[in-house]
């Protein structure tokens, strides 16, 4: 279970990412406030919120597309501070999955997931193509592998995009609202590949309004409003007997409809 | 409510980052290294420079600004003779090229916007003609047709001796165009301050018409009022001082003419090949603003039952220059610029005057940078004048 | 005159297309309009028709002198006839000219490949290097049983594409370095790039021809020169080189934060992120600008005539010098117009072409 530090004994060495005392400012607004977490591994955690709570701001932190101000974190025992070599280390070992796909235009699907395995881990271009091909079996779309993203339709492409992701072999993988910008019809498609990630026992950390998804596949529900984390516990309890009322709030809101 | 509880006992000491990883760090030595690599550079090159004027004996600063010119020019805004300075010869290049770039910004706006509008007309012809015409002057080299236009004012008109008269003391010869000018009177002066008094009044008369257009409805002849406002003051200072209006005419005398006003072929050359060419461009660039109002908008407005002329005034042209400033101002720095060739055809603008001192007095340096220093004063003042204009112009948007 | 709606672009409903309803609607609809068209065709009666007569009926195609073109009162063609070859080639080495020649067809040749749609980056680069190799050894020779030429002697056409082709390949990378410098976080570089766009955008191309022209020679350690075709090439690079660097920023401006962020999450690194995906979408996007540029650059190139350089209007210019053909400027300035014409008017509609196809495909992901 996600935790707070100080209410239960853990290993460190089992802890993936680690917030200590988190601040973070976009000029005079105080966007995170004290951020306290510790995702172990293996674990699945889903963090939802009102827009403008900061939770994607929070998950930007951990890879350092945003920078942090005051306070820790920590990725596998490596510090996040403004050590470049830190900083490169800490990205091959964090997947991103963003809601906008992001996949690059002007290269095929195979030559978007061979790129950072090539440039960045300095596998040998067969290696890469065949974990590649390998990866794209999984998502299920191997027959895509020569098309462009333009090409594709946006369930596939945010497929594609998960799939890069996972060639560069990552401890961990965070979700930016991955299905928020796609067709209803699509939406099962990419969860589903979530779903048999989560199952393999990746570490997953999810931003997202899916909360189907969320009660099958997280081992934690956080809420965060105002840039601070509210409530932290396992799904059953969070939907069922959420403690704090700005939670009971936020769920009647998403859950009505 | 959930506490944050404080963090844990053993805080892994924050380890020192190593100078070299650090990302800050790196940026900052990123940018001693640039700056340094083009501070040796221009350090170089400035040695060298030294070296070589001190060989060849010129001398350096902005001394010879003072000296004598001993040069003649043949337009002149302000007094000028070879006896002048060369600051004051640069003085009269940089009045010719403002006055040259003045006067083809407002000729090729007002020629360029008629060209675009054209270019969007029902007749066929017309369309065809000025998409002709743009065509051409898009896709020819500036220097070749100001070549063009420089020849056909030469060589077409004739002598000075046969000078073609098509008023009484208006002559145009291959030494170019030759005007009466009136010789100034102090009543002028009181004529112009009526102008401009009048243009103040049409000013508040339009604010107070507008206020009371809004509150009641009630519209006002504001063109004729304004028309009277203006020209009428000076028209009855100036019958009440006895028409006073002496005309000095130019005479010929030898091979050219004295007196009066002339406008050379060269300045005639530059300034309508200047025009004929940028308009074209701002035919196009206003053809492009006109369409991408959409059509919506004409469709809207003819809904509410505008005509098409009050439609154009108040919908489409709004909406349309706010597209068409910045490109605009492009051109606008473009003709500017172009203005320059005229070294090649012998008017006397700044550049052309410029190339002159750097020859004669060798110090290349210094007169380029002048060259560069005014007219970047100049590019940065229009752009900053079409700035506030396009700012004030600018949609309010959400 | 202009209906409102004709220039919104609505199309006019379809009458069946007689003649005469044709010419009703789009010639002589309302009174200005009709006004107009007679001005046009009485305008082409009195003027386009006597030109047509000068330039073709009455001209002489070949004659010794222009004496026999006034007898014949039309177009002096014959005028090409002399200097035709001069103009192109200038003092080229007479035997020698069959290099230049070669030079531009291979330029139009690169051209033509570059502009066909499947060819991708990294081939272009392969061609437009190969090529400007080539050109250099076909112009310079000194090897293979072809004489040296030195470029003082490179004139006419050759030298303008070379100047106009050399001067925006080497404005590349300034360009481009500019450009990215110019959106770097580093404030030294950033405004080191600022200073350089900004002042050369400010200046004429006359002043840097002059610049480079007059300055470079004192710039240069004491004893070493430099060709003039150089110095104009240095004024070229740079020049265009601020002008393409804006063109680059458009396109790096549109590429959307998130893929910058995609590519920073791989672990890309700032060069390699440039190089292999922001690069390619950026220049993809400002391609109509950089042609556009280039077409310019083309026109701009007849400056060098005032800085001392022989291209076609100086090589013109030489060729009216002759007394026997002092009256055919007319004949020269247009055979120099049309060639520039059928040059920039091609590469104008091919940048129209790329525009309406980049508009169509679009560079980003689809979104449905």
């Amino acid at each position: 279970m996600a935790s707070i530090p100080g209410t239960a004994p853990q290993a460190a060495d089992q802890s993936m990412i680690e917030f200590r005392g988190v601040h973070k400012w976009y000029g005079d607004f105080h966007v995170l406030k004290d951020i306290n977490l510790v995702v172990r591994r293996g674990e699945r955690v889903v963090v939802c919120g009102p827009s403008g709570s900061g939770k994607s701001t929070m998950i930007r932190c951990i890879n350092r597309l945003e920078e942090h101000q005051k306070g820790q974190i920590l990725v596998d025992g490596i510090e996040l501070t403004s050590d470049a070599k830190h900083v490169e280390a800490i990205r091959r070992e964090v997947g991103m999955v963003f809601q906008q796909f992001n996949l690059f235009p002007h290269l095929t699907v195979l030559e978007n997931l061979t790129l950072a395995p090539i440039w960045v881990r300095k596998m040998p271009k067969k290696e890469a193509e065949e974990l590649a091909m390998q990866l794209l079996a999984r998502v299920k779309i191997p027959e895509q592998a020569k098309k462009y993203p333009g090409q594709l339709s946006g369930g596939q492409q945010q497929r594609v995009a998960i799939a890069r992701s996972l060639c560069m072999r990552p401890q961990v993988m965070l979700f930016d609202e991955p299905t928020s910008a796609l067709d209803p019809e699509m939406i099962k498609e990419v969860l589903d590949v979530m779903i048999e990630l989560a199952q393999e026992g990746m570490t997953m950390i999810c931003v997202t309004h899916e909360m189907g998804f969320a009660r099958t596949v997280a081992d934690s529900m956080i809420f965060m409003d105002g840039g601070q984390i509210v409530e932290v516990a396992p799904p059953k309890e969070f939907f069922a007997n959420p403690k704090n009322d700005r939670t009971k709030l936020f769920l009647s809101q998403i859950l009505s409809h | 409510m959930v506490t944050t509880a404080p963090s844990r006992v053993h805080l892994a000491p924050t380890r020192r980052v190593a100078p070299w990883r650090d990302v800050r760090l790196r940026g900052i030595a990123a940018q001693v290294i640039t700056v340094g690599t083009v501070a040796a550079v221009v350090i170089y090159c400035a040695h060298n420079a030294i070296v070589n004027l001190e060989q060849r004996g010129i001398a350096t600063g902005f001394a010879f600004l003072r000296r004598e010119a001993a040069f003649e020019i043949s337009s002149t805004l302000i007094d000028y003779s070879p006896a002048s300075t060369y600051g004051r010869a640069l003085a009269v290049g940089i009045l010719n090229t403002l006055l040259v770039s003045f006067l083809g910004i407002v000729l090729t706006t007002i020629f360029g916007t008629l060209l675009g509008i054209a270019r969007l007309s029902s007749n066929w012809l017309v369309q065809r003609v000025t998409g002709w015409y743009i065509e051409i002057m898009r896709n020819t080299p500036l220097l070749l047709q100001l070549i063009v236009w420089w020849d056909l004012l030469r060589v077409s008109a004739p002598l000075p001796r046969e000078a073609f008269k098509p008023l009484p003391g208006v002559f145009i010869s291959n030494r170019g165009l030759n005007l009466p000018i009136p010789v100034w009177q102090p009543v002028y002066l009181w004529m112009l301050a009526a102008l401009v008094a009048g243009a103040l009044a049409t000013a508040v008369v339009a604010q107070r018409m507008h206020r009371r257009q809004e509150l009641t409805g009630k519209q006002f002849p504001l063109v004729w009022t304004g028309v009277a406002l203006i020209l009428g003051p000076p028209l009855l200072l100036f019958l009440l001082a006895g028409a006073p209006l002496q005309l000095e005419m130019p005479v010929l005398q030898g091979f050219n003419f004295v007196g009066g006003e002339s406008v050379t072929p060269e300045f005639a050359a530059l300034l309508f090949g200047l025009v004929a060419y940028t308009s074209a461009f701002v035919a196009e660039i206003v053809r492009s603003g006109i369409l991408s109002v959409s059509k919506g908008q004409t469709e809207a407005a003819s809904a509410l039952g505008l005509k098409p002329n009050w439609t154009l005034r108040l919908v489409v042209l709004p909406q349309a220059v706010r597209v068409i400033v910045p490109p605009m101002t492009s051109e606008y720095l473009s003709l500017t610029k172009n203005s320059s060739l005229a070294v090649y055809i012998g008017f006397p603008d700044f550049v052309s005057i410029a190339n002159t001192e750097a020859n004669q007095t060798g110090q290349v340096i210094e007169v380029i940078a002048i060259l560069m220093a005014v007219y970047l004063t100049i590019s940065l003042t229009i752009s900053v004048l079409m700035n506030f204009y396009n700012r004030y112009v600018a949609l309010v948007e959400r | 005159m202009a209906d409102l709606a004709q220039m919104q672009g609505r199309p006019l409903e379809h009458a069946p297309l007689r003649a005469w309803q044709w010419a009703r609607t789009h010639l002589f609809n309302g009174v200005l309009n009709t006004i107009l068209t007679l001005l046009i065709v009485y305008a082409f009666f009195r003027i386009v028709v006597p030109v047509v007569e000068w330039a073709l009926v009455d001209a002489t195609w070949s004659a010794e002198s222009d004496r026999a073109c006034e007898a014949a009162g039309g177009a002096c063609w014959a005028f090409l006839e002399s200097w035709g070859r001069f103009i192109i080639f200038g003092r080229f080495p007479y035997a020698e000219q069959w290099r230049p020649a070669l030079v531009l067809v291979l330029f139009v040749a690169m051209l033509a490949v570059s502009a066909r749609p499947g060819v991708r980056g990294r081939t272009l680069l392969a061609i437009w290097i190969g090529g400007l190799v080539a050109v250099g050894a076909l112009m310079w020779g000194g090897f293979l049983g072809m004489p040296y030429v030195e470029t003082e002697l490179w004139n006419g056409l050759p030298l303008t594409l070379i100047l106009a082709l050399g001067g925006v390949g080497f404005a590349f990378p300034i360009g481009i370095v500019a450009a990215l410098g110019r959106r770097s976080k580093l404030p030294a570089i950033r405004w080191l790039s600022v200073a350089y766009i900004e002042l050369i955008r400010g200046v004429p191309l006359i002043t840097l021809l002059f610049m480079a022209s007059l300055m470079v020679p004192l710039f240069l350690p004491t004893g070493v020169g430099i060709a003039k075709l150089w110095r104009a090439e240095i004024g070229f690079a740079l020049f265009f080189g601020a002008y393409l660097a804006e063109a680059v920023r458009g396109g790096l401006q549109a590429i959307s934060r998130g893929q910058y962020e995609a590519a920073d999450a791989l672990g890309l690194g700032y060069w390699r992120k440039i190089y292999f995906v922001i690069l390619p979408q950026a220049l993809a996007i400002s391609i109509p600008s950089i042609v556009n540029l280039f077409i310019g650059a083309f026109k701009d190139t007849t400056l060098i005539t005032i800085v001392g350089i022989f291209d076609v209007l100086q090589d013109a210019n030489t060729g009216l010098n002759d007394p026997a053909w002092r009256h055919a400027y007319v004949e020269a300035y247009a055979t120099i117009g049309m060639i520039f014409f059928a040059f920039c008017y091609f590469m104008s509609r091919y940048s129209q072409y790329l525009e309406r196809r980049l508009r169509r495909t679009g560079t980003g992901p689809r979104r449905k």
